[in-house]
């Protein structure tokens, strides 16, 4: 990996940590907070690899023991918890928002990036995040999925819309995505 | 920003290596889950507060807080517990995971950061075989580190100028305004501090083993 490519992938760890001190809005036991954002913005904005190995090392400084989750939890706790299966769905989600991107990238919109950062943003961070919820807590199913699923939905449609109109820009004015291999030759 | 959980004291528990430190959590989390009874996980909480507060002099606040952060969780699990199975599961239960979220707690305030990044990148080492530098990642963890606050230094100073212009802009026009530019700024940075990290020699390719210089004023 280059220098450039791991400098990236620190910064958007770094983003989404950053994202975390934002005040987070308390429904219930699970908070809503930005940092989701930066989980789709690490792979609408870096495509799948680099997206992907961003979320990671963002997960290893909360393991190492900084507080960098919202509401400042930090250390290997968050990892045990209920809501553990959130944390491990993100580099996965920021895969697949980057490879979805990666392959939408010559006709990239606010409406398709919105499409992949609620496919890979909203779509697979619960479907690992609540059977884990509801193992670990030991819920019922429907019990799982209205607390742990549900109310964040209206907040992270919100966020996957931010996240494409930002993605859109960056894409203009400073693409970090390669164009795909048969183009790049004719540039 | 304080940006560590780590609290320093001269004990035991902190000269223990991170590695057994981590294995022992992991053998602690396993136990837990095999031996399911109410008494087992009383016992084990038992002991991580011995560990945390005794052995390693912990202040009893560093533990609430982290306590803290799941209250709600373990407050559904006794509710949850109580509707539909029967008190002493949901005890069992949130008392195992306050025990686990404690010993990772007692684990994090007792080892420093540097001794972590160690770890990991001791734990990277059989990942060479996929191509994985051990360094690199060292090298990943510390830049994020330094990026941190460069980034909420770089957004004060937007907020500064834009409230002294008047106030910011919201909702959309922010996201294409004020947010985008600074990513585009904040990538630019990234993009400037690899270029001087490679022209530093931290470039991808490991340099050639050199012979040591018959000269002795190059080295």
């Amino acid at each position: 990996m280059k220098t450039r490519d791991l400098a990236y992938t620190a910064l958007f760890a770094a983003i989404i940590a950053v994202l975390g001190t934002l005040p987070a809005i308390n429904v219930g036991p699970v908070p809503i907070t930005a940092q989701t954002l930066g989980v789709m913005l690490a792979g609408s904005v870096l495509g799948a690899r680099r997206g992907f190995l961003a979320v990671l090392l963002f997960l290893v400084l909360v393991a190492i023991g900084l507080p960098l989750l919202a509401s400042g939890a930090g250390g290997l706790a968050p990892f045990a918890g209920a809501s553990a299966g959130y944390l491990y769905s993100w580099p996965v989600a920021a895969a697949v928002i980057g490879w979805l991107t990666e392959r939408t990238w010559d006709r990239y919109n606010v409406a398709i990036g919105m499409l992949a950062n609620v496919l890979g943003g909203i779509v697979v961070v619960y479907a690992v995040g609540v059977p884990v919820l509801k193992v670990v807590a030991g819920l019922p199913w429907d019990t799982a999925f209205w607390s742990g699923a549900a109310v964040f939905v209206p907040g992270d449609l919100v966020k996957a819309f931010a996240a494409a109109a930002i993605a859109d820009v960056v894409r203009r004015s400073y693409p970090v995505i390669e164009r795909p291999r048969r183009a790049a030759g004719a540039r | 920003m304080t940006l560590a959980l780590y609290v320093p004291r001269g004990s035991a528990v902190h000269r223990l290596p991170a590695g057994s430190k981590l294995l022992a959590l992991a053998a602690l989390a396993v136990m837990l889950f095999a031996l399911p009874t109410l008494p087992a996980a009383g016992a084990a909480l038992a002991g991580v507060l011995a560990v945390g507060l005794l052995a390693a002099r912990l202040p009893v606040a560093v533990l609430v807080r982290q306590a803290r952060a799941v209250r709600w969780w373990l407050l559904a699990l006794l509710v949850v517990h109580a509707l539909t199975t029967d008190w002493r599961t949901g005890a069992h239960v949130a008392l195992r995971l306050l025990t686990l979220v404690l010993a990772a707690a007692v684990v994090t305030a007792t080892t420093r950061v540097n001794a972590m990044v160690a770890v990991v990148e001791r734990l990277c080492a059989p990942l060479r075989l996929v191509g994985v530098r051990p360094a690199r990642v060292g090298l990943a963890i510390t830049m994020a580190l330094r990026f941190i606050p460069v980034l909420v230094e770089r957004a004060d100073r937007i907020r500064e100028a834009q409230a002294a212009r008047g106030g910011s802009p919201r909702g959309v026009r922010a996201l294409r305004t004020t947010i985008a530019p600074l990513l585009v700024q904040v990538l630019q940075m990234a993009h400037d501090v690899s270029e001087a990290l490679d022209a530093r020699g931290a470039d991808d390719v490991p340099p050639p083993r050199r012979r040591r210089s018959p000269t002795p004023e190059a080295s």
